[in-house]
């Protein structure tokens, strides 16, 4: 019986692999055959603008915060009017390992991912894209979402002059 | 007018740079052929970017082989480590002498069979030479100083045991049909039918002893990557780590040719020339073998001793035995 069985297992295997050989593969032949990639794919980081045409980036550096490998880096400044803007903003994408944390934790949607996932380079230094790099002429994904619209720029320069509000401390005022 | 001699001379020539062109090609585009047909049975190409379909790839390996660094390590044998790949690929290359591989040829007036040599114990030359492969394999994982070689090359003697017997046990009865140990007496007594259909029982036990030999799957037990690494050639790289692989692969043809010749009737066949013939039946057989390894999981090597004893020996046993009976009644 179990003689029998195991003749039964062994033909079975060689089917199984003469009729696997006859079947299409499965192979994506990379460089002249490219897969579509879903739309919510995971790759290249770009800064996208408001409906408005304004930058959506408000500096807050709260993609900086949740990036485990700390690829992110920007620097905070302020327009006349109050608008926040990211002076400069630099990704460093040879350590990007584009877990996606940066735009879950971004508040204005300014920070997304794209679906571009051909970025390898033979030079380093060139991944390592400057804001002018990262920012595109579109809104992405929530096309209709405008941070200061909803929010109002709410304060005034200089600091202190709205209502209810204290001018600034001068933090080196409380030194010893 | 040339002396007769020297045409013959220059025939022989000829045959022999043949034979040796032919045999490390065959074995070149077997590695390719193996590729392809293992990616084809997982879903994949193989390699096909090298040339058209991938046929230069052969070619850009041997050169990639060439190039590598030729490590010997720190506390080897080096002597030993030297001469081991040499065994491996030389014991299979010279195997081939004997083997017939088609019809003898008539040119220029004279005879000229299609085989190097044609030794009256060719058999007996093709069983000493596949035990003496084995001191390649055994030699290079010893002299590598390397844990995983040196139980590679174990395996590879413990498997020695295993299969020889039941190996040289289920040629006996072709020994007996034929009447010879010659491999060209032996492909004529099968000019009307295959011993293979005479005597399925050796042909099945000489397949199974040959796949033991080859040491591929299911039978790659000194090689056996997800164990020991890479067996009795961890520590070789470059064209020495070359000489092992091309020996396995002519390796495969000579043992392809080897079941054709004492099995298969050799050359013999309707329509088509003999040569044709008999290198149809050793793709064959050599793609068994591929499919085989596409199939087959690796045994235990316990369970490869466990088989070869206590199944395939006393089946080839029995089989001389009862063939013996039979050619004795025959004769009556």
């Amino acid at each position: 019986m179990n003689l029998i069985r195991g003749i039964k297992g062994t033909a079975q295997a060689y089917w199984i692999t003469l009729r696997t050989m006859f079947r299409k593969p499965v192979t994506i032949q990379y460089p002249e055959q490219k897969r579509q990639p879903f739309p919510r794919y995971r790759a290249r980081i770009v800064l996208t603008r408001d409906p408005d045409g304004g930058e959506r980036c408000v500096a807050c550096y709260l993609c900086s915060a949740a990036c485990p490998v700390d690829c992110i880096s920007m620097q905070a400044a302020e327009a006349k009017d109050g608008r926040r803007y990211a002076e400069w903003f630099r990704i460093n994408f040879t350590r990007c390992i584009f877990c996606g944390l940066c735009t879950e934790a971004c508040p204005t949607r300014a920070i997304q991912m794209t679906s571009d996932y051909e970025i390898c380079n033979r030079d380093p230094l060139d991944l390592v894209y400057e804001k002018t790099d990262l920012l595109i002429d579109d809104t992405g994904k929530d096309p209709d979402y405008n941070f200061y619209r909803h929010a109002g720029i709410g304060v005034v320069n200089p600091r202190g002059g709205n209502e209810d509000e204290k001018p600034p401390a001068d933090v080196r005022d409380l030194l010893p | 007018m040339m002396p007769d001699w020297i045409i013959t001379a220059i025939l022989v020539a000829i045959k022999l740079g043949f034979v040796l062109a032919l045999l490390l090609t065959g074995a070149a585009y077997l590695v390719l052929a193996e590729r392809k047909l293992l990616g084809r049975m997982q879903l994949r190409y193989g390699p096909n970017r090298v040339g058209p379909f991938g046929l230069m790839q052969p070619l850009a390996d041997a050169v990639k082989l060439l190039m590598k660094e030729d490590f010997i390590p720190a506390q080897g044998d080096k002597v030993l480590f030297f001469i081991a790949p040499g065994i491996a690929a030389v014991t299979a290359l010279i195997t081939f002498a004997v083997i017939p591989f088609g019809p003898p040829l008539r040119l220029f007036g004279r005879e000229m069979p299609l085989v190097v040599c044609d030794l009256n114990i060719g058999l007996l030359y093709f069983l000493g030479l596949s035990s003496l492969a084995v001191y390649g394999i055994a030699l290079g994982g010893w002299a590598s100083n390397s844990k995983y070689a040196l139980l590679g090359s174990i395996r590879a003697l413990a498997q020695l045991i295993s299969y020889e017997l039941s190996m040289g046990l289920s040629i006996v009865p072709v020994v007996l049909m034929a009447r010879s140990f010659s491999l060209t007496e032996i492909v004529n007594a099968q000019t009307h039918i295959p011993f293979a259909l005479l005597n399925p029982p050796a042909f099945l036990v000489f397949l199974i002893s040959v796949l033991a030999e080859s040491k591929r799957t299911p039978f790659d037990i000194p090689e056996a990557e997800n164990e020991i690494v890479a067996g009795f050639h961890t520590e070789y790289s470059g064209m020495r780590f070359g000489m092992f692989f091309v020996g396995e692969y002519i390796n495969v043809i000579i043992l392809s040719s080897m079941v054709t010749v004492l099995f298969l009737g050799g050359w013999h066949g309707p329509l088509l020339p003999g040569i044709v013939w008999f290198f149809g039946k050793v793709m064959l057989i050599a793609f068994l073998f591929i499919w085989t390894r596409g199939t087959l999981p690796r045994f235990r090597y316990d369970q490869l001793m466990h088989f070869g004893w206590k199944v395939l020996v006393p089946i080839a046993l029995l089989n001389v035995v009862v063939t013996g009976a039979i050619l004795l009644l025959l004769q009556g």
